[in-house]
């Protein structure tokens, strides 16, 4: 799994630091998403799917075959 | 129940796509149609009043998902056709094309549609904001236009008047409240927005309701207000708050009641769900129903219905957040501010244009709202979910 974040859509909810704390930051200024491993490993996986599928600005996209 | 062989969810926009993603996230393999009034492919609505308002933002990037992963999701899509009809018992909707859908579970996800003033369509140049069609339609009248009248001081409202006061508008904004927002954030946020549009240059006339409109040759030309006041403009948006979509499902069977009636689980009947801005469920951590239009929810609801639908037994108890940005700032709210709320500042400075604020009421944080901190903010959310978790002390 390979992940990227569009911080140009990020609306700084912090929705995927609430879930995914290990994989997701947010900067200190402003809030806006940073990304803490774009590789996770298997066990942070199903988390992450989930940061992305609740992330209310749909700025984080996954790819699965990566 | 056993799981569904077929899920029909009528809504194409943030709700009812999140629903269909939390459905194929948890594994189910069964037929999934999508029906959306409007003929596009699912876009994200906050988007519309702020950067596609604003030019910064073509059509294509307010797209809730690339249509590679809509496909990923082996979904029939039927767009362009409005639910009319359903009938709980058998799940049949009817469609404004003649379509009848069947399916073992239905989601109701149809939104809300926006209010409107009596003699706003009378007349050209008077515009709502709700759908892709009617950003870009206001976006076009702003452009050759000079004085914006803004009717509504809520989120929507606000952030029209801050965009289109970015755009070079000369911009008045009206309503009721003392200040913007003021029944959303209360009394020291709501006044720091009046000073935040009255320094950009956009005229408050707050405390006061609209009685109508002026036009010359069936354009607008001008919004009376209840004070006599008469104010010119050339274009005008009415941001008076939205109504839940649920004509459609008079005599379907279905509660009715400001919202599509829920159990805690987001059921609105055996076999019928509905979720998003339409839905009113019983919050069992705040012990009462209530009712979101505010983006997050959509798919934290949506991912709360999927999992009812394939027979989890969970209430569905979110910590209710939204944002707004105006101008240069990121408003953020975790949790509800009641009107008598106590309000601290915790974290930043007021003066400094930084702060987080907790609200609290009988010793309890209900609240926290951020200004230009939404790290710091999300940080002190815990808060709000102890003190939802908590029981009340008798």
């Amino acid at each position: 799994m390979k992940v990227s974040i569009d911080q140009e859509k990020c609306c700084a909810a912090g929705t995927c630091v609430t879930i995914a704390p290990d994989v997701f930051d947010q900067r200190d200024e402003d809030g806006i998403v940073v990304l803490l491993l774009s590789e996770p490993p298997a066990d942070l996986r199903e988390t992450v799917r989930e940061a992305a599928s609740v992330c209310p600005a749909m700025a984080i996209h996954l790819s699965e075959d990566a | 129940m056993s799981t569904p062989r077929s899920v029909l969810v009528a809504g194409a926009s943030a709700a009812g796509l999140s629903t269909v993603e939390s459905l194929r996230r948890r594994g189910y393999d069964g037929a999934v149609t999508v029906l959306g009034a409007e003929t596009h492919l699912p876009y994200d609505r906050p988007p519309l009043s702020k950067q596609v308002l604003a030019g910064k933002w073509d059509v294509d990037q307010a797209r809730l998902r690339p249509a590679s992963a809509l496909s990923a999701l082996d979904v029939e899509f039927v767009l362009g056709d409005a639910a009319t009809g359903l009938d709980a018992v058998t799940r049949t909707v009817r469609t404004a094309a003649g379509r009848e859908l069947v399916a073992d579970a239905v989601v109701v996800a149809t939104g809300v549609r926006p209010r409107t003033l009596p003699g706003q369509d009378d007349v050209t140049g008077i515009h709502v904001l709700r759908s892709l069609e009617d950003a870009l339609a206001l976006r076009a009248d702003l452009l050759t236009s000079s004085r914006l009248v803004v009717v509504g001081e809520g989120v929507l409202g606000a952030e029209i008047a801050a965009t289109a006061a970015g755009m070079g508008l000369a911009v008045t904004m009206v309503g009721p409240q003392p200040t913007p927002m003021a029944a959303q954030v209360g009394p020291l946020a709501g006044g720091l927005l009046a000073e935040l549009h009255a320094g950009a240059g956009v005229e408050l006339r707050l405390g006061t309701g609209v009685r109508g409109f002026t036009s010359c040759r069936h354009r607008v030309a001008g919004v009376c207000l209840d004070t006599g006041e008469v104010l010119p403009a050339d274009v005008v948006v009415v941001a008076v708050g939205a109504s839940p979509v649920t004509g459609w499902l008079e005599g379907s069977g279905l509660t009715l009641d400001n919202g599509v009636v829920c159990d805690s689980r987001c059921r609105a009947a055996a076999g019928v769900y509905a979720v998003g801005d339409v839905a009113r469920w019983y919050h069992e951590g705040l012990g009462t129903s209530m009712r979101l239009e505010n983006r997050t929810n959509a798919t934290e609801q949506a991912d709360a219905v999927a999992a009812t639908i394939l027979g989890e037994d969970r209430a569905y108890t979110p910590v209710p957040y939204y944002w707004t940005d105006q101008f240069d700032v990121k408003l953020q709210v975790h949790g509800l501010i009641h009107a008598d709320a106590e309000v601290t500042v915790v974290d930043g400075d007021v003066a400094a244009g930084r702060f987080v604020a907790r609200y609290q009421r009988d010793g309890r944080t209900t609240g926290v709202l951020g200004w230009n901190m939404p790290k710091q903010t999300r940080l002190r959310r815990q808060e709000v979910v102890d003190a939802l978790t908590e029981p009340v002390p008798a």
